[in-house]
């Protein structure tokens, strides 16, 4: 824990919250004015029209996990910047920037909690962090989180949110793709779930690797799923996209999630799913709990 | 077309040629001047091959006129028979796939083929492959299971095709289904990036116990077009970014991502596509020979382990 003492330290004195730009949000889908305590207190999504915003990483993991019960795994490897690679800035430099604010050295919580009582490890990535982009890092905590939850007997629950692979981390982010592949047998030599909720956005060789492989594949309503983005498609063949592209009804339709659920439900259905995966026998007093999330009181109306 | 940088190489072989065939007409003997602008011909075209920057392997590795992967099957397998569509979607032009024959042992081969010229890149798609080009490799994948033959791929592909029935039909799925289903073989699996390694489309058929390179090829994350337009938001700083990726057979040598380099003959394997082929067939039948020791389990475990350990970073204290 010493490294999160480490990024405490690091924190600057004037946080982001008091800033009068933070207080009041407009929904990117019904343009309401939202205060924003009330999109915090409602799971991050619009109290008016319920657009699913992105969720930091930490509330989704309190929303995902029972109280009390998140011991995390994560945070004990750090990346490198073994090609000291510059762009318009050095990749050294956007890191530490990064690394300051989220305060976690890479775009990815991982640990074991209960869900509904069910046991389970979650990883959740942090789009917040230089995209999501999946480097040396993360794919070690996604592969590592695999095996111990293996070797825990819990299932895996990873909710997805990346821009792909981390460019600045050359060929050698690409390999991820296969190192978090190969890193998932652990759970099936175990016959242990491998639940994979896919969010916005999730795109290229995280989509194309790990985030698909789960033995079931889920989506958050609204989210950009895809391998190449809509624009790359768009320039390539120079074509107007259908309607909903690459989002996640879209993709039920077409046969490649199992279901989309809104976020309220998401806990209750993933606990369901490890429960009947695992065939245990029905808990009727959890039962009860099996349903969604309520829309809390909110403390101010929005509006328009 | 030569490539800008082969321009003197090019003036130069022009010299020679035109003195020799002055020699022929006027029946007399250049022998020893011949010999000396051959002699220059050789430093110079070894000097520039070796140092090369980053971009120009690029260039080198998508010049026209180098062997693609149709011309290695050829060349290095015999009784290619080539077998076609995914049983799903249709026939993806831009995945070869089929049984060969290598030395004494079958072998099962896919491989991604772009053009050799402007119809045959339209008609492969200039090697990018839709959701039934690694169909195709996937279910070739369990034939080479089933019947317990290895695995020879040849990776030559800007990368998977973004479009929209490509998108429809599950272009990430089927790319990670490729990459876990090749991770799964119980066979000895060997692959060669030949050209271009671009992305994830390349490492869907990339899973392999070893990995050679040719030396002037390239594999990477991103195409360098691509990076530039992204973190330089200039597609013209390309150089820039093929420099800053890391992307040459040197590199990723040096990054565990490959594990050998095939040379090239010198000027490059467009220069002389016959030696190339020679080349890639003796690197080929050592690399299968190496693995041919190992069981189902040994071989399951070392690709896993292979690709499990990739990444480099630092442990907290
Ligand atoms: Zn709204």
């Amino acid at each position: 824990m010493a490294l999160e003492r480490w990024f405490r330290r690091q924190r600057p004195t004037r946080g982001d919250e008091g800033s009068p730009a933070g207080l009041w949000l407009k929904c990117p889908s019904c343009h309401a004015q939202i205060y924003r305590k009330d999109l915090v207190a409602n799971l991050y999504l619009c109290p008016e029209c319920d657009h699913h915003e992105r969720m930091p990483v930490d509330a989704r993991v309190a929303m995902l996990t029972d109280d009390g019960t998140f011991e995390r795994w994560s945070g004990h490897i750090l990346p490198v910047d073994s090609l000291e690679f510059v762009d318009t800035e050095p990749y050294a430099e956007r890191l530490a920037a990064v690394q300051k604010k989220a305060e976690r050295p890479d775009a990815i919580v991982t640990g074991a909690g209960e869900m509904l009582g069910e046991r389970v490890a979650v990883a959740v990535m942090d789009f917040s962090f230089l995209g999501g982009s999946m480097g040396s890092v993360v794919g070690e905590e996604l592969a590592r989180a695999a095996e111990r939850a293996a070797e825990e007997e819990r299932a895996y629950v990873v909710v997805s949110a990346s821009g792909g692979a981390r460019m600045q981390e050359g060929a050698l982010s690409l390999m991820q793709m296969a190192k978090t592949t190969v890193a998932l047998e652990a759970l099936t030599e175990r016959r242990l779930p491998c639940i994979t909720v896919l969010s916005d956005p999730t795109t290229g060789g995280v989509t194309a690797s790990f985030a698909t492989l789960g033995d079931l594949v889920v989506g958050e309503p609204g989210a950009l799923i895809c391998f190449a983005g809509p624009r790359v498609i768009q320039q390539t063949i120079k074509q107007d996209l259908p309607e909903g592209f690459q989002r996640s009804e879209f993709l039920l339709r077409k046969g490649m999630l199992d279901d989309v659920i809104p976020r309220r439900e998401l806990k209750a259905r993933l606990a369901t799913y490890v429960r009947l995966l695992r065939g245990a026998p029905v808990d009727r007093e959890r039962a009860a709990e099996r349903v969604k999330v309520e829309k809390p009181e909110l403390s101010r109306a929005a509006v328009l | 077309m030569p490539l800008s940088f082969e321009k003197p190489i090019d003036d130069l072989e022009a010299r020679i040629r035109d003195m020799q065939s002055y020699a022929e007409e006027q029946q007399v003997d250049m022998g020893e001047e011949v010999a000396l602008l051959e002699n220059r011909l050789a430093t110079l075209t070894r000097d520039t091959f070796a140092n090369l920057s980053r971009w120009q392997r690029v260039q080198v590795a998508r010049a026209p006129g180098r062997p693609t992967a149709v011309d290695y099957l050829e060349g290095v397998l015999d009784e290619f028979t080539e077998l076609h569509g995914d049983r799903t979607l249709g026939d993806d032009p831009a995945v070869v796939g089929g049984l060969a024959r290598l030395g004494d042992h079958s072998v099962v081969v896919i491989a991604q083929q772009k053009g050799r010229d402007t119809k045959e890149n339209i008609h492969r798609n200039f090697g990018m492959a839709h959701p039934s080009g690694y169909r195709k490799a996937i279910r070739l994948f369990d034939l080479a299971d089933k019947f317990a033959l290895p695995v020879l791929t040849f990776i030559d592909t800007p990368g998977a095709y973004p479009g929209i029935a490509a998108e429809e039909q599950g272009q990430a799925w089927v790319i990670a289904e490729s990459i876990q289903r090749m991770s799964r073989l119980g066979v000895a699996a060997v692959s060669v990036v030949i050209g271009e390694g671009g992305s994830g489309g390349a490492l869907a058929i990339g899973v392999a116990n070893r990995v050679l390179m040719l030396e002037n090829a390239v594999y990477s994350v991103i195409s360098p077009e691509s990076c530039a337009a992204i973190r330089w938001r200039d597609a013209g700083a390309a150089p820039q970014a093929a420099e800053a990726l890391r992307l040459t057979a040197p590199d990723l040598l040096e990054q565990g991502v490959i594990d050998e380099i095939v040379a090239e003959p010198i000027g490059g394997a467009h220069k002389d596509p016959a030696g190339a082929v020679a080349n890639v067939k003796a690197a080929v039948s050592s690399a299968f020979e190496g693995l041919r020791g190992l069981d189902r389990a040994a071989l399951l475990t070392q690709r896993r382990q292979r690709f499990r350990k990739l990444g480099r970073f630092t442990e907290a204290a």
